[in-house]
């Protein structure tokens, strides 16, 4: 039960983009669509849970003076694993996602999992922080990937919505709209648990 | 003792309110209105209405959502919409000056809590905004057509955008300039609705002096800069960098100077702070026409300077009468 609430917890209360603003590099660089965002969501929620699951099988083996250099180099390992993966099989999101892929070495919410999570529990509860914790970052890059396409080309998942009179809105898909929509997004959510209230 | 108030300094009070203030602006850019209605006929005449109603809908909007009181009868919203229609290619379609008006109050204004609250320029937030999102549309120019002389508006490139393509190109000064010094100072040139007419601009900013609105500090440095810094580079090399009226001018440095970097909301308060502020956005200005990929850059440099007003004001804060000097200062 308390594992279902973790998970709940980590999609909505806890959420790693919108809630403990976290890995805001490839949240806001990345989501230029609906699928860069699912893309990039899913890569790394892999590297999530495949990196608390050693982490957390580790714990009482990694010297605590080390640990930091540790976690990287075992969340450096599984990026790896998926930069080929996805350079073989998926080779264009391989090619629009470019250095964000690397980069997710440094994505502090999996390095911040490592720290603050996997490294104090056990296994079954490591596992399920990596699942909720990376659905729930995958979700708000899929949904900031889908505003931010709806606007800035019109289109979702690559099919056009508005029809052929609609003028994109290019800002959207540019940097500035990326701040813009995650700032309208964050408000949109705070609205909501207000009124809940 | 009912009947005793106490309250903090100040106790005089020299009357000007907001909506005074704002009052006196509007008044102030009648003449840049008049001068575009004149040359842009009834398409310019409907960005301002378009721009000035849609500011006005959208602050009453946002109000009412946020559960504040509705302020549209203190004129910011209005100046916002006007200053923004200034901002446009006469040309500009309806949806876009809408979408503009919406952005600039809605994003501009509200979301940082109103009037007083915002960092950047609402109506050049606005500009800018429209100006990447939809850059054919915002750099579709038009030779005026003064109102009985039976013109249509044609397509054409502002004085600027010739420069700048006859540099991209050759790497030289296009070589029969489009128009003479007395048209760009009347206004019968291609560019923005508002920004065209540098003498009714100056009427309307003069009107502001008189009314103590405006002090020189920002406009003075601004277009000074410019005027140097242009100068220096048209001494060194006039047959690719054209002369300094020609970018006093052209292009929107004069509306700029006096009444977008003048806004008091997002510029610094202290006169030291307002004269950095001046030359920062002058430099940025020379510095985006000359060698920039837009061929106007006043917008961006009052944008930059504005996101730098919260660091001018903290380095030229005041002392504070009677303090000492910090002692042991290693």
């Amino acid at each position: 039960m308390s594992l279902v609430n973790n998970i709940k917890k980590s999609i909505w209360a806890e959420n790693a983009v919108f809630r403990l603003l976290l890995g805001l590099c490839p949240a806001l660089a990345v989501t230029t669509s609906a699928e860069n965002g699912l893309g990039m969501g899913l890569a790394t929620t892999f590297v999530l849970v495949c990196s608390n699951i050693v982490v957390s099988s580790l714990r009482k083996v990694i010297p605590p003076k080390v640990r930091i250099p540790s976690f990287i180099v075992v969340i450096a390992s599984f990026v790896t694993i998926v930069q080929l993966c996805m350079e073989a099989y998926f080779y264009d999101l391989h090619k629009a996602l470019g250095i964000f892929i690397p980069l997710i070495v440094v994505n502090c919410l999996i390095l911040g999992r490592a720290e603050a999570f996997a490294s104090k529990n056990k296994l079954l509860p490591a596992v399920v922080d990596g699942v909720g914790m990376g659905i729930g970052f995958t979700l708000a890059l899929f949904v900031l990937g889908a505003v931010r396409e709806l606007f800035g080309s019109g289109t979702l998942l690559g099919y056009s919505v508005f029809g052929e009179g609609f003028q994109p809105l290019l800002l959207m898909i540019l940097p500035p709209g990326a701040f813009i929509a995650m700032g309208l997004l964050l408000a949109g959510m705070n609205l909501f648990d207000a009124r809940k209230k | 003792m009912s009947q005793l108030y106490l309250s903090s300094s100040p106790h005089v009070h020299s009357g000007e309110t907001t909506s005074a203030v704002m009052r006196a602006v509007i008044y102030s850019l009648i003449p840049a209105c008049l001068v575009a209605v004149y040359f842009f006929g009834p398409s310019a005449l409907s960005v301002l209405l378009i721009a000035t109603l849609g500011c006005l809908a959208t602050e009453a909007v946002c109000q009412r959502l946020m559960r504040q009181p509705v302020t549209i009868s203190d004129g910011s919203a209005a100046i916002t919409g006007i200053l923004l229609a200034l901002n446009l290619p006469p040309t500009c379609p309806w949806w876009m000056t809408l979408l503009g008006a919406v952005i600039a109050i809605a994003v501009g204004k509200q979301v940082y809590g109103g009037l007083g609250a915002n960092p950047f320029n609402p109506a050049l937030v606005a500009r800018v905004v429209l100006l990447i999102s939809f850059p054919v549309q915002m750099t579709t120019w038009s030779k005026p057509a003064p109102i009985g002389s039976g013109l249509d508006l044609v397509t054409t490139a502002t004085p600027l955008g010739e420069w700048k393509n006859a540099v991209m190109l050759t790497g030289k000064m296009p070589e029969a300039a489009s128009g003479s010094t007395i048209n760009y100072l009347l206004g019968n040139m291609p560019g923005c609705v508002g920004e065209v007419s540098a003498l009714a601009l100056l009427l309307g900013a003069a009107y502001l002096f008189y009314r103590k609105i405006l002090t020189w500090h920002i406009p003075v440095t601004f277009v000074g800069t410019v005027v140097v810094l242009s100068g220096i580079f048209w001494l060194v090399n006039p047959a690719k960098y054209p002369d300094p009226i020609f970018h006093l001018l052209t292009g929107g440095l004069v509306l700029g100077a006096f009444y977008m970097a003048t806004d008091m909301v997002t510029t610094p308060v202290s006169p030291k702070g307002m004269l950095i502020f001046g030359v920062g956005c002058g430099v940025l200005t020379v510095l985006i026409r000359l060698f920039g990929g837009y061929p106007e850059g006043v917008s961006f440099a009052i944008l930059l300077m504005n996101a730098a007003t919260p660091l001018i004001d903290r380095y030229t804060r005041p002392k504070i009468f009677g303090a000492l000097k910090a002692e042991g200062a290693k």
